[in-house]
């Protein structure tokens, strides 16, 4: 019961020291990759990224297709805005975007998806 | 959801299967050099599928040279960057030369006795832009004059022209426009520059830059300039020099220090530049003749030292935000008499501003808030028909706030307002507005608004007219300027970009239109009396409207052209009535074509280029009560002047160039009112409107070790 009681205990401590350890960084680092092709494409990526609350930055380029954010952890993570990038028709490294939204893209942003 | 399925390559009959999916019928087919094909699958038959070969697939490098001037499609304020090679078309010498192939930028043909080349915008004169060296007011106070011509072209990396109001950062004073000057930055200069001139009129010129580069952190140029302009010419024959005699010593020592880890970048730029001119009658002596009727004559001495800092610090977790810190002494002196009249001016001042640029949720809404301050100590003296002492000091300590709007797609708006103490302007607010939005591909509107405050420095500003007969007076004395009170004016502009292809060919529009309308300005009046020159607050209106259309096209690969009209109404009110801004050409044209050959492999090129300037009748100052034998007529004839150059480049380290100014050979003849009685009551050398020497040719070489 006692070791039982210590084990416990000691991982409550652990899972609070490791809480305290990840404390949330308001200007968090972030990048991934984002499928797209042009600066319409550039425009759109970064829009979406922006309409997720915590982002304040967001810079996205055709050449190298990663987009560099940097984000308020407390508010949003990266996920949160791949989702949303997803959302407008872009495959993320986290999300992919749905066939229809796809669809409706730009023909010249219709990047290649199947390799 | 689609299905993926990869395959390193089919069997040896080209087969595989892939397992139909419930969801779908789309079956995509793709491979790197073929169409990629989407056929729809009904049932579970065995399909064939031929992809088409892309036609030719091979890598592709695009590259595109940069235009000269580039007017820019992405920002709220209308601004042109002029880099090196735009620079570079004028050989010679200093920056207040290098406009002569911007056509948003009228290089004037001052007065005979300075030789000095003043700039106007929307048809005003220098004193009505902002002049910065690196976002420091340069040109500004005693050196309005000739503040331009003390910065060598080759210390410059690039300038920056931006029309109307501007932003608020830099200070309430710009009314016309803003031109800031980049000078070139010790941690990416090369180790060693060599520019030498020679110019027809006994021009001479030199230039040498040497950089060293202590540690990736620490980089320092040293930057010598020297010209001397030793030939007495006399090509209109009326007895007075064409161009003054001169010699100047510039000194620039700047120190660069980047540690990209810690986000700090620093410069210090240490000055010392010493100018002597000499003008007037060519048998003027100044050891027997100054200051005498033996023979008139002039002498213009200048001082400078400077030194200035300015510490950026960028945070590394935050490339958004920043913090930037400003400061700048600078002492500039002038002892000169022309003739009889005296005018001695001292300025020391003191500049400073601290910079902070953050975001508001994100980088689509960016702002800039600081605070500066400004002491400038005055002793100017000025002996003509009077003798004064106008010594003074100024001070301002001022506030800012910048808001920065930008929706990364076809709209952006940077509003911008500051508050600010003068001991002799009052306390005031200077709001300035600019907006952009792209309505469609390649195509760009602006809109700007703004209101500027300026202390007039009426001597330093005019010392063109210390060279006649004219009595000085001023008409006020209740202001604290001269007894003047401070310039006020706001300026309202619209510019419409429209780039677009041509027969196949790059080209663009740009339209511009630019009113300035005065609440209070300083009047410099030279039309009251021909013997007068009156100072007096405006009474009722001023305004300057001016209109801009350009044209410009790659007529083929490395052939551009680019053309303009400038159209200007700059009228006033004054004592006599409403006129016409003097010495302003209404009507002006302009074109510019350049060439180049194809760079060879080791930098061999050939490069031309060739500007027509044409500048439309302008009105002189009234002279109708003279004798008529110094009256000129009511307007100056309408002339052109072509400029052309020819640079060729024999390495990628060496490259020689000869060129020729004015190659029609026009002169104005009747340059100098009264010059056969130069101490008589109707001499006068201000009111020059053209070119006085004539043809003008020239070469010149560049050397570099990289």
């Amino acid at each position: 019961m006692k070791k039982i009681f210590l084990v416990l205990l000691v991982s409550i401590i652990g899972i609070s020291v490791q809480a305290q350890e990840k404390k949330k960084n308001k200007n968090a680092k972030a990048e991934f990759k984002v499928e797209g092709n042009c600066e319409m494409c550039e425009k759109r990526i970064e829009a979406a990224a922006f309409s997720v609350k915590g982002v304040k930055s967001a810079d996205w380029h055709a050449d190298h297709k990663d987009i560099h954010l940097i984000i308020d952890e407390n508010k949003c993570s990266k996920e949160d805005v791949a989702k949303a990038i997803a959302a407008v028709g872009h495959d993320t490294e986290y999300a992919k975007a749905d066939d229809e939204v796809y669809e409706e893209l730009h023909g010249c942003c219709q990047y290649g998806r199947i390799e | 959801m689609a299905q993926y399925k990869y395959w390193c390559g089919p069997n040896e009959n080209g087969e595989f299967t892939i397992k139909k999916s419930d969801e779908t019928t789309s079956l995509v087919v793709s491979y790197i050099g073929y169409n990629t094909k989407k056929i729809e699958v009904k049932d579970d038959s065995f399909l064939t599928i031929q992809l088409k070969a892309v036609e030719e697939l091979t890598a592709v490098t695009v590259s595109k040279t940069l235009k000269s001037t580039e007017h820019s499609l992405y920002k709220a304020t209308n601004v042109q960057t002029m880099g090196q090679k735009e620079l570079l078309k004028a050989a010679c010498c200093n920056i207040s030369e290098s406009f002569s192939t911007n056509p948003s930028i009228d290089v004037n043909y001052s007065d005979a006795v300075t030789g000095n080349k003043q700039i106007k915008m929307l048809g005003l004169t220098s004193p009505y832009i902002l002049i910065a060296e690196e976002n420091i007011p340069s040109v500004r106070g005693a050196s309005q004059a000739y503040g331009l011509s003390f910065v060598p072209g080759t210390w410059v990396e690039s300038i920056q022209v931006t029309k109307g109001a501007g932003s608020v950062i830099n200070g309430y004073e710009s009314i016309s426009g803003q031109i800031n000057y980049e000078l070139l930055k010790p941690a990416n200069d090369i180790p060693f520059f060599l520019n030498a001139y020679a110019g027809m009129g006994g021009r001479y010129e030199i230039n040498t830059h040497f950089n060293n580069k202590y540690s990736d952190k620490l980089s320092s140029t040293l930057f010598v300039h020297g010209n001397t302009r030793l030939g007495k010419n006399d090509n209109n024959d009326d007895g007075f020099l064409d161009n003054p005699l001169g010699k100047q010593v510039n000194i620039l020592n700047r120190w660069q220090y980047n540690d990209a880890e810690t986000g700090i970048v620093s410069f210090l730029n240490l000055r010392y530049m010493n100018d002597e001119k000499q003008a007037g009658q060519v048998s003027f002596n100044p050891e027997t003749d100054k200051l005498t009727t033996n023979a008139w004559g002039s002498e213009i001495d200048t001082e400078k030292i400077e030194i200035s800092n300015k510490t950026g610090y960028v945070f590394p977790d935050m490339p958004f935000q920043s913090i930037g810190f400003q400061n700048s002494f600078q002492s500039h002196t002038q002892d000169s008499y022309f003739g009889l009249n005296q005018y001695d001016i001292d300025q020391k001042s003191y500049y400073s501003n601290l910079l902070f640029s953050s975001i508001i949720t994100n980088t689509k809404n960016k702002f800039t808030t600081g605070v500066n301050f400004t002491y400038d100590k005055y002793k100017e003296f000025v002996a003509v028909n009077f003798a004064r002492d106008f010594s003074r000091i100024d001070n301002s300590v001022g506030a800012f706030f910048e808001y920065d709007f930008d929706n990364l797609d076809n709209f952006q708006v940077v509003a911008g307002i500051r508050v600010d103490n003068h001991n002799r302007l009052g306390t005031f607010v200077t709001p300035r507005l600019h907006i952009r939005y792209n309505p469609w591909k390649d195509a760009v509107i602006r809109a700007s608004a703004g209101r500027g405050k300026r202390a007039a420095n009426i001597f330093a500003e005019n010392q063109q007219l210390f060279a006649s007969s004219r009595n000085f007076s001023i008409l006020n004395s209740d202001g604290k300027l001269y007894g003047l009170n401070p310039e006020i004016a706001w300026n309202y502009g619209l510019s419409f970009i429209q780039d677009f292809k041509l027969f196949g060919r790059d080209s663009g529009i740009v339209l511009d239109y630019y009113r300035t309308d005065f609440q209070n300005q300083a009047v410099v009046d030279v039309d009251f009396s021909p013997q007068e020159v009156v100072f007096y607050n405006l009474e009722g209106k001023s305004v300057a409207n001016s209109f801009q259309a350009e044209f410009n096209i790659e007529l083929k690969k490395h052939l551009n052209f680019k053309t303009a009209y400038k159209y200007y109404d700059v009228n006033t009110d004054y004592i006599v009535g409403n006129l016409q801004k003097s010495l302003q050409a209404k009507n002006r044209f302009f074109a510019n074509l350049a060439y180049e050959t194809h760079i060879l492999d080791k930098g061999q090129q050939w490069k031309f280029d060739a500007t027509y300037n044409w500048l439309g009748e302008q009105r002189l100052p009234k002279t109708a009560s003279n004798p008529v034998a110094y009256q000129l007529p009511e307007f100056g004839e309408a002339f052109g002047v072509v400029n052309a150059q020819v640079t060729r480049t024999f390495s990628s380290t060496f490259e020689m160039y000869v060129g020729g100014e004015n190659i029609g050979n026009y002169k104005q003849n009747n340059a100098i009112v009264g010059a056969n009685d130069p101490f008589g009551s109707y001499f006068d050398s201000s009111m020059i409107y053209g070119p006085t020497f004539g043809s003008m040719y020239y070469v010149g070489l560049r050397f570099k070790i990289k």
